[in-house]
């Protein structure tokens, strides 16, 4: 046996992970993991608490993607105890959950992803960061930093909290968007959406192209799926709808949140405290690059795989570009980064619609009477990061006696480990490795934003 | 000007502190240009422990004279690089509840790893049955511990996620040459603006299930005090800063309670004993609130405040 490498830790990522790289005695791989280090345990601290606290503590899961685990909670919450929002509580969670996505998206895409592709693969770690993007191009970066900071002091100001947030509450939201809040909001929707629509320009002619090589063969391998859609048109949806899990052929089956459990299994590898979700139809998992079974991905490219459409006018003529490109479903793993800033734009277009709608000021915000009792409820909202699935149970007392969750991340724990083999076997061959080709497996990483 | 060099690391964490800290906002990138060298930032900075390409034995971060940690110490990769920020860093920092109290992680003190594996990996719903993993990840500690508990750290700054005025605020004290920078020991409701009127004779605690009262078009400081309609607030026993220098407790401008993600008041405070006082004080009898360790421990579980059962 040759020798390990070591790449820990993964970095301009948002979490815990590393990859263990094996090579044989001539030097080429052997195999490649991602062992992703951490288990907090969430799902066991729940358990005994009031159900209309648990929005309150899963926030932490995630602190780049808490409004999506805090809605998410909500909505199972609101099952548990079955309860009817009123529209105008509906739409200001949608509301909230649009102004979350749009710094987000751009976090990822400018200060973790770009890197890559603006200073290259194979430059020093010392500038490949955001730090080098200000030194290469200092407008464009201060410009970066103002607009991702406006959309989430936007955010803060009306909701109170923008990271680890506290306005989604049982039964609806905690305040009314009052006339002067929402001109000011859909004045920074404007602004964001005209450097949304900069942005993908942007990046649609001057980074992706000169890397398409690399898109057309870094952790590249077929899959299958997973995303929510409009139930009355397949339109992608971020916010409510059904899921849809399509094989990587492009047949899907689409199903309620409540129906996760016939088409979703979790395995366990002895070499990651990260489970693997499977697709159940497809049999049992195989982690092979080459011929993967029940191997399913989730967060932007597999939204954009499994809609018939976008939502928006300005984020479907993006798709229409895309698809005549790419076709549907792509494979191609680093176009999660193309996927990614076609929703931005749906986003920003779908927060400027809510804003638009006379219901969002309303007063009704929240279900009055609202009594505890058991029950049992799923709550799904599309994260950044893919689908999230909380799945609550609470007794008499609407104390919750179970919790399963699978998040973003969990879902693309197999394809990122099969990423991260295809890549390693694509880059290091006879014992020749560096850091800038190293990298190269991280950016297969790097593209499922974990 | 000789820019200060930083070293930061998040451990059993969220990656909140990570974003509050790019919240400070558009002064950031002036910090970065002229007075801040990042040597390690495993979030932004692709600086790697066994070297560039993973093959030293030994794991190692840059000297720095600033090191800022985030997150609680709950397995021992954590420990490991915890140690190693203590050795090469002047100053450590620790940022976030979770690392100065443990956070929310730390619930998990409550409970037994065998069960919380018990339905991780065997019994949830969706789980095909499986032995526990135990190759090449770091085993658990017996607990989440707070950075105190293993190192000795030198600024505190709480919050959940803590207010970008705070993190501004040590940086630049640190600028300065200063070392020193606390956090004032207030209580939230210090910094609270609802209006009290300390009557007693209230009627039962209400859960968040209940909204308050009040008029969305008048500002804050003319609602009640939640705890006083009878809504659990965490506020008496929870330390101020939320708002930042001078705003309003975040949550309470959201119209909802304090749930505590500052901590307690002051170090040693004990938030489990101190509101059975406050809430005997606006009349409520503090044996009909539920689930007392999980509202009042909720972030502060580690320093021995949350323990697991006693197995036989």
């Amino acid at each position: 046996m040759g020798k390990t490498l070591n790449i820990a830790p993964i970095t301009r990522i948002e979490g815990h992970a590393s990859v263990a790289i094996h090579l044989d005695d001539s030097g080429n791989v052997a195999d490649a993991r991602l062992h992703v280090l951490s288990l907090r345990g969430f799902e066991q601290f729940v358990l005994g608490r009031p159900v209309e606290e648990v929005s309150r503590i899963v926030t932490r899961i995630c602190g780049i993607c808490p409004w999506q685990h805090h809605l998410a909670a909500n909505k199972a919450a609101d099952e548990c105890l079955g309860l009817e929002l009123p529209p105008t509580g509906r739409k200001l969670r949608e509301l909230c959950q649009m102004m979350a996505y749009i710094p987000d998206k751009i976090l990822h895409f400018y200060f973790l992803a770009a890197p890559d592709f603006v200073l290259g693969p194979d430059a020093d770690y010392s500038v490949r960061n955001v730090v080098g993007i200000v030194g290469a191009n200092p407008e464009l970066a201060k410009k970066v930093v103002h607009m991702r900071y406006k959309g989430q002091m936007m955010l803060e100001k009306f909701a109170g909290k923008v990271i680890h947030p506290i306005a989604g509450v049982v039964g609806g939201f905690s305040k009314p968007l009052k006339e002067d809040e929402r001109r000011e909001i859909l004045e920074g929707i404007q602004e964001l959406k005209e450097f949304s629509l900069f942005t993908i320009k942007f990046a649609r002619e001057e980074v992706f192209p000169k890397y398409l090589d690399a898109v057309k063969v870094l952790g590249v391998f077929p899959s299958g799926y997973l995303g929510t859609v409009r139930p009355s048109d397949g339109a992608l949806e971020l916010y409510d709808g059904e899921l849809r899990l399509m094989d990587q052929n492009g047949e899907f089956d689409q199903f309620k949140y409540s129906e996760y459990v016939n088409y979703i299994g979790e395995h366990t590898e002895p070499w990651s405290y990260m489970k693997f979700p499977y697709a159940r139809k497809w049999g049992a998992l195989k982690l092979d690059e080459n011929d993967p079974v029940g191997v399913y991905r989730a967060n932007t490219l597999a939204r954009i795989n499994v809609c018939d459409k976008m939502a928006t006018p300005m984020a479907q003529e993006e798709l229409d570009i895309f698809r005549k490109e790419f076709g549907r479903p792509t494979h191609l793993t680093l176009l999660y980064h193309w996927a990614r800033l076609i929703e931005l734009v749906q986003a920003c277009e779908r927060a400027e619609e809510l804003l638009n709608d006379p219901e969002i000021t309303g007063r009704e915000i929240r279900c009055k009477d609202i009594q505890p009792r058991a029950g049992e409820g799923v709550g799904c909202v599309e994260a950044a990061r893919g689908t999230l699935i909380h799945h609550y149970k609470t007794d008499d007392n609407g104390f919750v006696t179970m919790a399963n969750l699978i998040v973003g991340t969990t879902h693309n724990n197999a394809p990122m480990n099969l990423s991260v083999r295809q890549a390693a076997k694509a880059v290091i061959k006879d014992g020749n490795y560096d850091q800038g080709l190293l990298n190269r497996v991280e950016m297969a990483i790097r593209a499922y934003d974990p | 000007m000789t820019k200060v060099t930083v070293a930061e690391e998040w451990l059993n964490a969220c990656a909140g502190c990570e974003i509050a800290i790019l919240n400070v906002g558009d002064v950031l990138v002036d910090l970065l240009v002229n007075n801040l060298e990042f040597v390690h930032i495993p979030v932004i900075l692709d600086k790697k422990y066994f070297g560039q390409t993973g093959e030293e034995k030994e794991l190692s971060i840059p000297e720095a004279v600033v090191g800022i940690v985030s997150g609680g110490v709950r397995n021992e990769e954590h420990r490991e690089v915890l140690l190693e920020m203590r050795k090469k860093c002047q100053i450590l920092i620790a940022l976030g509840t979770c690392a100065t109290d443990g956070g929310i992680p730390a619930m998990i003190n409550m409970y037994s790893d065998e069960d919380l594996k018990q339905f991780y990996y065997k019994d949830s719903p969706t789980t095909d049955p499986a032995d526990y993993p135990t190759e090449h990840i770091p085993p658990l500690l017996d607990q989440c511990y707070a950075l105190d508990e293993l190192v000795n750290v030198d600024l505190y700054l709480p919050g959940c996620p803590p207010h970008p005025d705070w993190i501004t605020g040590a940086v630049l004290a640190l600028l300065e040459g200063k070392t020193e920078y606390r956090m004032p020991e207030k209580s939230v409701c210090d910094a609270c603006p609802t209006i009290r009127e300390s009557k007693k004779g209230l009627s039962d605690i209400k859960r968040m299930l209940a909204s308050p009262e009040y008029d969305p078009d008048r500002p804050l400081d003319e609602m009640r005090c939640l705890l006083e309609q009878g809504l659990l607030c965490l506020g008496p026993v929870t330390g101020v800063g939320c708002g930042g220098h001078k705003g309003a407790p975040r949550c309470i401008a959201a119209r909802v309670p304090c749930r505590g993600c500052y901590g307690p008041v002051r170090k040693g405070a004990k938030p489990l004993v101190d509101y059975m006082g406050a809430l005997a004080s606006v009349g409520f009898d503090p044996n009909k609130m539920p689930d007392r360790r999980g509202y009042l421990a909720r972030f502060s579980g580690a320093h021995g405040v949350l323990k697991r059962p006693v197995r036989r």
